[in-house]
């Protein structure tokens, strides 16, 4: 059942507030949401200070700065700090997006930096991604084949490697899952944006021999038809790509193949 | 606390192999009813204001009778199919089974009733 408050034991307090580098003239507010299993305490939000003249551009650039210079308590995923492993996907200013990748001038004000919305919290920014990722397993995302292996490789024609373009370029990072309020209501059924997404790709690839069996799996009114396109996915991707055409596309062909 | 995989609990039951007619059926009726409600509004709109035997007789021609008789069905099925949507996203468990029963009932009854009330007037 749709919940309209946060449990008691979620509810946001107001945290600590950490003093201001001295001598900065260019000083940032930076306001993060922290919480850890360890205490039993409610999440709180701490208010951090950086010098901007000593910190590089990105988002990521001044957590890493916090943690290192600040507070080594904080924690988050980082990787490839290039927009291509999707580790440090967080909620900047109220977006979805990869904190390597978004730059602190395009945000106006305090910069308020919160977890993925809607998924348990491991610690700190760090969601509970563990059933997004099986989500995404369940849709097979692998070439399904049933003619014999061919003596040198799959063929498939530059027209039909094109439809793959805005597909394969996922970095599975959950922006658009946890964007998307019918994931954020019937998350445990249905599948998101991203897990369609690719399984739309796979469903569209030439090569792939188990289309009919791909789309018997997703013809259920909570893995498939959740999606109302609302949006919020296309909006919300750092990769640009837009997961609720991607799903139209698969109810079209649900559609297709009935009528 | 249940001991399942990751991927038992995202497969769940499988899937219920339906859906598209549920979809198709939302579109055939937003698609009728794009029709139907215009028609309705003029057709409806030229008997208001009439005395109560020049309405029998305008509801005694079949055009505005039929229009009518359409748009109660198609409305009330639609209400129906969109309600359906509303209760699977925001209710789960036993009330959503009851819901949609009760949503059913009341809606075919509504259009059970508004043709009765278009054939007393047309025949």
């Amino acid at each position: 059942m749709v919940q309209f408050t946060l449990p008691k034991n979620s509810k946001i307090r107001t945290g600590k507030t950490w003093p201001k580098p001295e001598g900065g003239t260019n000083v940032r507010k930076f306001q993060i949401y922290r919480w850890t299993p360890d205490d039993g305490e409610n999440p709180r939000v701490d208010t951090y200070f950086v010098d901007m003249d000593k910190c590089g551009p990105m988002v990521l650039d001044a957590l890493i700065k916090i943690k290192n210079e600040i507070d080594p308590t904080l924690t988050f995923r980082r990787s490839c700090r290039e927009g291509i492993c999707g580790s440090c996907a967080m909620n900047i200013d109220g977006i979805n997006t990869l904190a390597c990748i978004y730059g602190l001038d395009d945000i106006k004000g305090d910069v308020k930096i919160y977890p993925l919305p809607h998924m348990p919290v491991v610690r700190d920014l760090i969601p509970d991604l563990t059933h997004f990722y099986a989500q995404h397993e369940s849709v097979m995302p692998w070439l399904e084949t049933k003619t014999n292996r061919p003596a040198k490789e799959w063929k498939q024609s530059i027209e039909d490697r094109k439809k793959l373009d805005g597909l394969y370029e996922c970095v599975m990072c959950a922006c658009c899952s946890t964007s998307c309020p019918s994931y954020w209501w019937n998350g445990d059924r249905y599948l998101g944006p991203a897990a369609l997404l690719h399984a739309y790709r796979w469903i569209i690839d030439s090569r792939d021999e188990a289309t009919g069996e791909r789309l018997d799996d997703l013809e259920d009114p909570f893995k498939l038809y959740r999606c109302h396109t609302i949006m919020n996915c296309a909006k919300t991707c750092p990769k640009g790509l837009n997961p609720a055409a991607a799903i139209s596309e698969i109810k079209k062909m649900m559609l297709d193949r009935a009528v | 606390m249940a001991f399942l995989t990751d991927r038992k609990r995202a497969e769940g039951m499988g899937s219920a192999k339906t859906g598209t007619q549920h979809a198709w059926s939302m579109k055939k009726s937003s698609v009728a009813l794009l029709i139907l409600i215009p028609l309705f509004v003029f057709t409806f709109g030229a008997a208001l204001g009439g005395t109560y035997t020049e309405v029998l007789i305008y509801y005694s021609r079949p055009f505005p009778a039929i229009v009518a008789a359409l748009t109660i069905v198609v409305s009330f099925k639609h209400f129906n199919d969109g309600f359906q949507t509303l209760v699977e996203d925001y209710v789960h468990g036993p009330w959503e089974k009851w819901l949609l029963l009760g949503m059913t009932c009341i809606s075919y009854g509504a259009a059970g009733v508004g043709l009765f009330a278009i054939a007393r007037l047309a025949l």
